[in-house]
């Protein structure tokens, strides 16, 4: 039964379970020429088999309650990591208030809305306030804008990577040590040359580029931020056997959380909304399905309110549930309580 | 990109003899299964399979742009169609965008066609009026091409050159028109004019009414179905917007919204809608459903209330809710306000009729 959970190639399984070797303890004491002679395999593949093996059997130890569990860590030490953690600002004070500061690094978090309601000026808006400098209280890092629905505008980057830096020069004074220190940075040709964008074309490209998102966030360390505009758009388009999409798209999560751990970066994913039949009439959902609900560390949904738009946080394992009011106005995203004029359209 | 083959991507020649002898041939085989099926199916090592799906992956992954460079190819190579009427160029940021696709939708006979025979003859006009120096394809699926009619439009908004000798007849001869008659028939045409449209220097590509294609295979007469007959040739169209870098303009209709459609979020409650007498007007929303609704770029509402028509910029990632009334002329559509009127909140999606004159033909 355990052999059959190995990590191998299924003629050398047979191969083994032909000969044998029914549970891994059979393996645990034989040298690898003595198993490639005994499956008749190359001496390079048995060695292969028992590294699985002791792979394998590793974790199994780790079961023992005395001994410290390799990767892992104590609370406490999460604790103070977290608290050192800086978030992205979305641009609404109310907004930034209930998420407990903004959207968390490391964790995924996935927001959406019928259309026209501000998930992509929420992205785009993200990607803008994710560059902007520590000194004034943002990551300093770079974002990348994945776009499989061709909604990403650059001059409207512009306006609101414009309004943005109109903003902190507004809050800030001007002959600060801060300023004078990164005032090259705050150029607006600046942030939009922080933006990497993918253009995406089809599931299979989204697939691509998730898996080809680790070598460039190696290349390209200063990455903070991963925006996917929208995850949905392709998946409902081309496939036909939905039991696939979800194990398609079970991975395709799995591997971005993988990577906001690694490279402590934040991963915003945009969704649409389809209507699903609960309690005798029709309501709104997020699309892609009930095992995709699962898949990501938040969610915020954003919706009209009468004439408002509203941001609500319907999961997170460490905010309460809460709605906050925000505006799309010509500098991007904003509180209701700000004040703001219409920035000068290119 | 999808159906990039992988014997073409730099695999040891080895592990490219296993994909193929399996029958996995594009990248698009490879990527839709997980990786514990493929090692099974492909009888290799899980280390094997994963270095071959990154290098698989990264032969499939489009090359990246930053925002600047975007921004600069965008000012290089124009990427606005001008509708001429200033307060809609000024609220789009320049007109119609290039690569994306726009969505008219509103009742019947209130203008929709008139736009799109202008925007036709303004993309078929030469450069220095203007216009775009070519091609159009215009995609009738009702019949509602009307070639005398855009002929009026140009002498009305351009008289000096429509009073030129055989100038009306060479811009006629720039649209091309089409009239399918089933979805399949769209599809192939869809098909032939991806390679067409960069050869014949095709600028603008219209499509009047997409509605009126799903409504001829889709018996019930209520768009309902989980799964639209336009899936393929939605996401075709976009990718054809995309890579010829020409604008789409798609026009839509309208059904009635019986009360059951005001769909709710599940913590929003059962809230009763408490402006009732304005439901009891001719209450319209657009076909063709949620998913439509998400996939198009910019949507532009023609609706009719209180006695005048209005084009409302519905969705759109540059413009704020803005509503200009309009009227018909021989010239074509004319605004009647270029400042716009702003609109607050979820407004912006109603389409109404009601309190107009609509001419019947």
């Amino acid at each position: 039964m355990e052999i059959s959970n190995l990590p191998i190639s299924p003629s050398i399984r047979s191969k083994l379970l032909s000969k044998g070797y029914t549970n891994l303890s059979s393996l645990s004491s034989i040298s690898p020429s003595f198993l490639a002679q005994e499956l008749s395999v190359k001496l390079e593949e048995a060695v292969e088999v028992l590294r699985a093996v002791s792979d394998t059997t590793t974790s199994k130890n780790a079961h023992i309650p005395n001994g410290i569990i390799p990767g892992a860590v104590t609370a406490w030490d999460m604790l103070s990591e977290e608290q050192m953690q800086r978030h992205i600002s979305t641009g609404c004070e109310d907004l930034d208030a209930i998420l407990g500061g903004g959207i968390h690094c490391k964790e995924v978090t996935e927001v959406g809305g019928v259309p026209g309601i501000g998930k992509t000026q929420l992205g785009i808006q993200l990607a803008v306030n994710v560059q902007i400098p520590v000194e004034y209280g943002g990551l300093g890092g770079k974002a990348v804008y994945i776009d499989t629905e061709g909604s990403f505008m650059a001059e409207r980057a512009y306006q609101i990577a414009e309004g943005c830096i109109y903003d902190i020069l507004d809050k800030f004074p001007s002959n600060s040590r801060e300023f004078l220190s990164c005032k090259e940075r705050l150029q607006v040709n600046n942030f939009l040359a922080g933006i990497f964008y993918f253009r995406i074309c089809s599931y299979t490209e989204q697939i691509a580029v998730t898996n080809y998102l680790e070598n460039f966030l190696t290349e390209h360390r200063d990455v903070n931020l991963v925006i996917i505009d929208s995850v949905t758009f392709h998946f409902r388009q081309d496939f036909d056997d939905l039991a696939q999409r979800t194990r398609v798209l079970g991975g395709l999560s799995l591997r971005l959380m993988k990577l906001s751990k690694m490279f402590n970066l934040a991963v915003v994913l945009l969704n649409q909304v389809t209507t699903k039949f609960t309690d005798g009439s029709f309501q709104l959902t997020l699309a892609l399905g009930d095992s995709w609900s699962h898949s990501c560390t938040n969610r915020i949904i954003l919706h009209w309110n009468g004439n408002e738009r509203c941001a609500y946080i319907e999961k997170s394992p460490s905010v309460p549930s809460a709605s906050a009011p925000y505006l799309v106005t010509g500098k991007g995203i904003r509180g209701i309580n700000s004040n703001f004029k219409r920035a000068r359209i290119m | 990109m999808a159906n990039k083959l992988i014997s073409q991507m730099g695999l040891p020649p080895s592990l490219s003899h296993v994909f193929s002898a399996r029958n996995i041939l594009t990248a698009k085989d490879a990527l839709s299964l997980p990786e514990i099926d493929l090692m099974a199916l492909l009888d290799i090592d899980i280390d094997l399979v994963r270095s071959a799906v990154a290098r698989i992956s990264e032969a499939t992954c489009p090359p990246f742009q930053t925002g600047l460079a975007l921004l600069e190819e965008k000012m290089k190579s124009g990427g606005h169609l001008s509708t001429l009427l200033p307060g809609l160029d000024n609220a789009l940021c320049g007109g119609i965008p290039f690569g994306a696709l726009t969505e008219l939708v509103g009742p019947s006979g209130i203008g929709k066609t008139q736009f799109c025979l202008k925007l036709a003859l303004l993309a078929a006009l030469p450069e220095c009026y203007g216009g775009l120096n070519g091609r159009v394809l215009y995609i009738d699926t009702e019949s509602k091409f009307s070639c005398r009619r855009m002929i009026e439009i140009g002498e009305g908004s351009f008289p000096q050159i429509f009073r030129l000798q055989g100038l009306a007849q060479k811009m006629a001869g720039r649209i091309i028109v089409t009239r399918p008659t089933s979805i399949s028939e769209f599809n192939d045409s869809l098909q032939q004019m991806k390679l067409t449209l960069l050869q014949n220097e095709v600028k603008l590509l219209i499509v009047d009414s997409i509605a009126a294609l799903v409504s001829w295979d889709n018996e019930k007469g209520t768009i309902s179905s989980r799964q639209s007959p336009l899936r393929g040739s939605l996401s075709f169209l976009k990718s054809i917007a995309e890579f010829s870098r020409v604008p789409v303009v798609v026009t839509n209709q309208v059904r009635s919204h019986s009360s059951d459609d005001t769909f709710h979020y599940f913590f929003q409650g059962h809230r009763k809608d408490t402006s009732n007498s304005e439901r009891s007007e001719s209450h319209l929303t657009a076909a063709l459903g949620i998913q439509w609704a998400h996939a198009v770029t910019i949507r532009l509402i023609f609706e009719a209330h209180s006695g005048h028509r209005f084009i409302k910029v519905a969705k759109s990632p540059i413009s704020p809710p803005v509503a200009f009334p309009f009227v018909v002329q021989s010239s074509g559509i004319t605004l009647l306000n270029q400042e716009g009127i702003s609109v607050a909140g979820s407004e912006i999606n109603a389409i109404r009729c009601q309190g107009c004159n609509i001419l019947t033909q």
